[in-house]
């Protein structure tokens, strides 16, 4: 108790200090004036009675100090002394002062920025109450996209009736596109994305309702059961302007009012866990009989009871996924796998790697930030070494002086982590509100207090490294030496120049290192970028359409047929066409093989159908190596037409011609009528899989929603009004969609890569800036030192040849053993990113090469301007400047 | 004569202060020196400006209080007064000194038992 309140007033002192010290100041003269007063009445002379009061009292100065250590805590006031003076020193020093926070601020604010996305991305658990018992259930092995990473709903419901592990076992509709559905009401109808979820879907993530609630009854799933919606935060924002009372109100979708039950957290974002890069709007009860005989619809999440392990449910999942029915009412086995991935693996796992390499070369930055302080430091600490000698003469012990160092840096450092983390702010702001970058979680990146700490950890550290070297320094000089030293001296301290040096070497070092991993990543992207696709985004794009014929078959093909024949009749559209989904977005597959061959079960992989109307391997540019395309003609049930790529007519028909040959097309037959080139249909890093198209003329496909196809030489918003005019008169209910570039889902599907390399290529040019400063920092430094010695040697006859020739050697020397040390620290770390890279070894000599030539130049260039300074010295200036 | 004086072990001041206060009443710095000195005949070393860092000390403890004051001869001087929780604080002291004290008078009692065979 006492204890505290001594702390709490030695705290108290520290502001009271001034007061505090007249006081004690009084007091104790009044001391001696008491006791020179009784000296005097005992029968002194008034001298001797105050100079026996004085010796008595024994050391006025020790008795103050004594006084003050003890009611004070003398290392927060030597703190706080080290502090103003820091500050007082930095101000007089501005211009390296400003330099310095702001490279320390780049440094700082990239880290809390990289930070922030490995938190929330990797380290942090979903948004999601007791996220760790959450689990995604998929395929063992995906042979094709999303039909084969979903079940049927027999199977589903089966399964939720037999498992024992799961509390509860959910799903959504996985084959949804973005703006499915229009908001219709006053004016133009609006694109809306609506995903239909099960009626325990956010009850089994745990989210809670902002409003209403987030399960659907059982009436509401039923087909006929009452239109029901939950809204997302956004769209109730956005489009219904937040109304408070929005609950049982209706909303028109197509026409149908709607009732909203529900209204979701700001927290939740559908897109981020399961789709990155999408937005869901609204979210819809999934109509179990509706969608019954659809074959595989759901994509599925679950939650473990408490105390079921994963690999209790995954042993459960293994007995019971191959006994769950496809169709109960067609009467055949799914054939069904499943592995079980906690739900935040399935979503990040992916990408783990990638930011590891992003941490890495984020806090290889702050190490070259460092570095390169360090070294401004040591300049800065060798010009002052008089001042340190001087007060260490005065009496300054050497740690004091180390502490003076240090709590400079820590001044700067703190500097550099406010203004850093204002920039990161700004930044991390930026890509919470970046729709198009398709990594998961991105909109619920936060610099949280994880962060703050991080940054606390990141800029005291900073400091620390900072002021290392410089105390290093001042600490093992000889004080004595340096005040003897004449103001002539040639000798920078030897030490000091290897020292510096060495910093520039590991400077260099660091900064290859990060080059290389960006020169890498580079290339890789690049090869990405060059990879045929089978098609040609550019000049293509789509959008949505809207029809009005309730599916009717015969209306659809002549709808078609007049929507494209009018939007084929607008200047500049060179071709058009229809197709239900488009490459690198939604897909599904069904089944291909050839007809009168036996296959093992399992042998042939699902493939990709796209159904097409005529001309949409011309408009989205598509090659047809053989055969033909569709055209109006086969519309014959009996006749039906197939494209198929070329993998499937080498695998099905091997060294035969395809043409003509009947395949099995999903259980109907159909005729091959032409090949194409395999098309990248997921990304374009993963190898095509099988593909067919069918035609949309066909009726027995059955009419599905679909994509409007234009290649044009004018660009996509300047088609825009046009294209939405023209259909707008056609079906006026067509709703205000966007005609968006083709080009864009290419984008979309390489955003991961394109992001993480422009980080590290942005890190990387940084590391190049900040190792060439430290070059030209040191060389120009040596040269200053070095003007007399120069000089001299010019003087003997050195030509201005040689003087340069000496000074780009040094430069030479350092960067060449930086480089190595680079060049054999990425060798030894280049299996690590090695699954990162696309088409390039770890070890790419033309990479290697070419980063080094780059390291060189910027280097050689460096050093050249102080050379140029150092062989333009006039000797008689030299040599007279003592 | 240096020689002969003891040296003050650490905290034995902060209790001696703490006792002239309770003896004397309210006292200045300079009176409760001169005390100090007095009781303990001369034979400790004690600079009196030392007794400033220990009432310092005991005020931020709250074992003692601070006002300013008139001395009988008219000056200006800062007083103390022992304060409730000093009180205790000294009796609390005090038991641990007197134990100490004998204990340590017990020990030095010892006679040689002719151990050193």
């Amino acid at each position: 108790m006492s204890v505290l309140r001594q702390t709490f007033q030695r705290l108290l002192a520290l502001f009271r200090r001034d007061r505090l010290t007249t006081e004690s100041d009084r007091e104790m003269a009044s001391h001696i004036a008491l006791a020179t007063d009784e000296n005097l009445r005992a029968g002194m002379s008034p001298a001797e009675a105050r100079r026996q009061a004085l010796i008595r009292f024994g050391g006025l100065q020790q008795a103050r100090e004594q006084h003050h250590t003890a009611r004070s805590i003398p290392a927060l006031e030597i703190l706080s002394q080290d502090l103003r003076y820091a500050t007082r020193t930095l101000r007089r020093d501005f211009g390296f002062a400003a330099i310095a926070i702001l490279i320390l601020a780049l440094g700082i604010g990239a880290n809390i920025v990289v930070f922030s996305v490995v938190d929330t991305i990797l380290l942090r658990p979903l948004p999601f109450p007791e996220a760790n018992r959450l689990v995604r259930i998929a395929p063992k092995v995906s042979k094709c996209g999303a039909s084969c990473a979903t079940y049927s709903t027999d199977a589903v419901q089966e399964f939720q009736r037999q498992n024992k592990s799961f509390s509860d076992f959910t799903g959504y509709d996985a084959f949804t596109a973005p703006g499915n559905w229009k908001l219709t009401g006053s004016g133009v109808p609006l694109p809306v994305s609506e995903i239909d979820v099960m009626d325990n879907f956010f009850h089994t993530l745990g989210v809670r309702p902002l409003m209403g609630r987030l399960t659907f009854t059982a009436e509401e799933s039923r087909p006929n059961g009452p239109p029901v919606v939950i809204l997302s935060y956004p769209f109730w924002k956005r489009q219904l302007n937040a109304d408070p009372n929005i609950i049982g109100k209706s909303i028109s979708f197509s026409k149908t009012p709607t009732t909203v039950i529900g209204v979701l957290p700001d927290t939740f974002d559908f897109g981020s866990v399961y789709s990155p890069g999408t937005k869901m709007d609204i979210f819809t009860p999934y109509v179990y009989d509706r969608v019954r005989e659809y074959g595989n619809m759901l994509s599925l999440t679950g939650r473990l009871k408490p105390g079921v392990t994963l690999a209790q449910a995954q042993a459960e999942a293994n007995l019971l996924f191959p006994t769950l029915d496809g169709s109960v009412k067609k009467g055949y086995k799914g054939g069904y796998t499943a592995q079980l991935w906690d739900l935040k693996e399935f979503v990040s796992g992916s990408l783990r790697r990638s930011l590891i390499v992003l941490w890495g070369a984020v806090g290889l930055i702050l190490l070259i930030v460092c570095v390169n302080l360090s070294n401004l430091l040591l300049a800065r600490a060798a010009a002052r070494s008089k001042e340190f000698a001087m007060r260490s003469a005065l009496g300054a012990a050497r740690s004091r002086i180390v502490r003076q160092l240090l709590t400079e840096s820590l001044v700067l450092s703190a500097a550099g982590a406010i203004l850093g983390l204002g920039l990161a702010l700004a930044a991390v702001f930026y890509l919470s509100h970046q729709g198009s970058i398709a990594l998961p979680l991105l909109s619920s990146i936060r610099v949280d207090k994880t962060a703050l700490i991080w940054t606390l950890f990141i800029a005291v550290a900073a400091g620390l490294l900072l002021g290392i070297a410089p105390g290093l320094r001042i600490s093992s000089g000889n004080l004595q030496d340096v005040l003897k030293d004449s103001a002539a001296s040639t000798t920078g301290g030897r030490g000091t120049a290897r020292l510096r040096s060495t910093l520039v070497v590991s400077q260099i070092a660091l900064a290859c290192v990060l080059l290389i991993a960006a020169g890498l990543l580079l290339r890789s992207f690049l090869r990405v970028l060059d990879v045929d696709l089978g098609f040609e985004p550019s000049h293509a794009s789509a959008i949505s359409l809207d029809y009005a014929d309730s599916g009717d078959p015969v209306k659809r093909g002549v709808f078609d047929r007049d929507v494209l024949h009018r939007i084929e009749a607008i200047p500049g559209v060179q071709t058009a066409a229809i197709t239900d989904s488009l490459p690198m977005s939604r897909n599904r597959s069904w089944g291909i093989s050839a007809k009168g061959k036996h296959y093992e079960p399992g042998e042939l992989p699902g493939t990709f159908v796209y159904v097409v109307s005529p001309g949409y391997l011309n408009a989205i540019g598509m090659r047809l190596i053989k055969g033909r395309d569709i055209s109006w003609d086969d519309i014959d049930p009996k006749q039906a037409v197939v494209i198929v790529n070329e993998t499937v007519a080498r695998y099905l028909w091997p060294n035969e011609d395809p043409i003509d040959r009947i395949a099995n097309v999903g259980g109907d037959e159909a005729r091959v009528i032409g090949v194409i080139a395999d098309v990248r249909e997921t990304t374009a890093e993963a190898k095509a899989g099988w593909q067919m198209y069918i035609s949309a003329a066909a009726p027995q496909y059955g009419p599905a929603d679909s994509q409007l196809v234009i290649r044009s030489s004018l660009p996509a918003q300047t088609l825009q009004p046009t294209v939405l005019a023209t259909l707008r008169q056609i079906n006026p209910g067509q709703p205000a969609a966007d005609l968006k570039p083709i080009q864009l889902l290419v984008d979309r599907a390489s955003s991961p890569r394109r992001f993480f390399v422009y980080l590290v290529g942005i890190f990387a040019a940084l590391g190049l800036i900040l190792a060439s400063l430290g070059i030209y920092g040191v060389i120009s430094y040596s040269v200053t030192q070095r003007t007399q010695e120069i000089g001299i040697r010019m003087a003997l006859g050195a030509t201005q040849g040689t003087v340069q020739l000496g000074i780009l050697g040094q430069t030479l020397r350092m960067t060449v053993l930086g480089i190595v040390v680079g060049a054999i620290a990425s060798l030894t770390i280049s299996s690590f990113i090695a699954s990162l890279l696309f088409g390039t070894a770890p070890t790419d000599p033309a990479t290697f090469a070419v980063i080094f030539m780059l390291l060189a130049a910027v280097a050689l260039a460096a050093g050249y301007i102080p050379a140029r300074r150092a062989s333009r010295i006039d000797p008689m200036v030299a040599l007279r400047n003592n | 004569m240096a020689e002969s004086k003891l040296d003050l072990l650490k905290g034995t001041l902060d209790l001696m202060v703490l006792q002239t206060l309770i003896a004397m009443g309210p006292q200045h710095g300079y009176g409760i020196a001169r005390r100090i000195e007095q009781v303990s005949g001369d034979e400790i070393l004690l600079n009196q400006g030392t007794i400033y860092a220990s009432l310092v000390r005991l005020q931020q403890r709250g074992w003692i209080a601070a006002e300013w004051g008139t001395s009988e001869n008219n000056r200006a001087a800062k007083f103390y007064i022992i304060t409730r929780t000093g009180r205790k604080q000294l009796e609390k002291d005090a038991a641990y000194w007197r134990r100490l004290a004998a204990v340590m008078g017990r020990v030095l009692a010892m006679e040689s038992d002719g151990g050193d065979k």
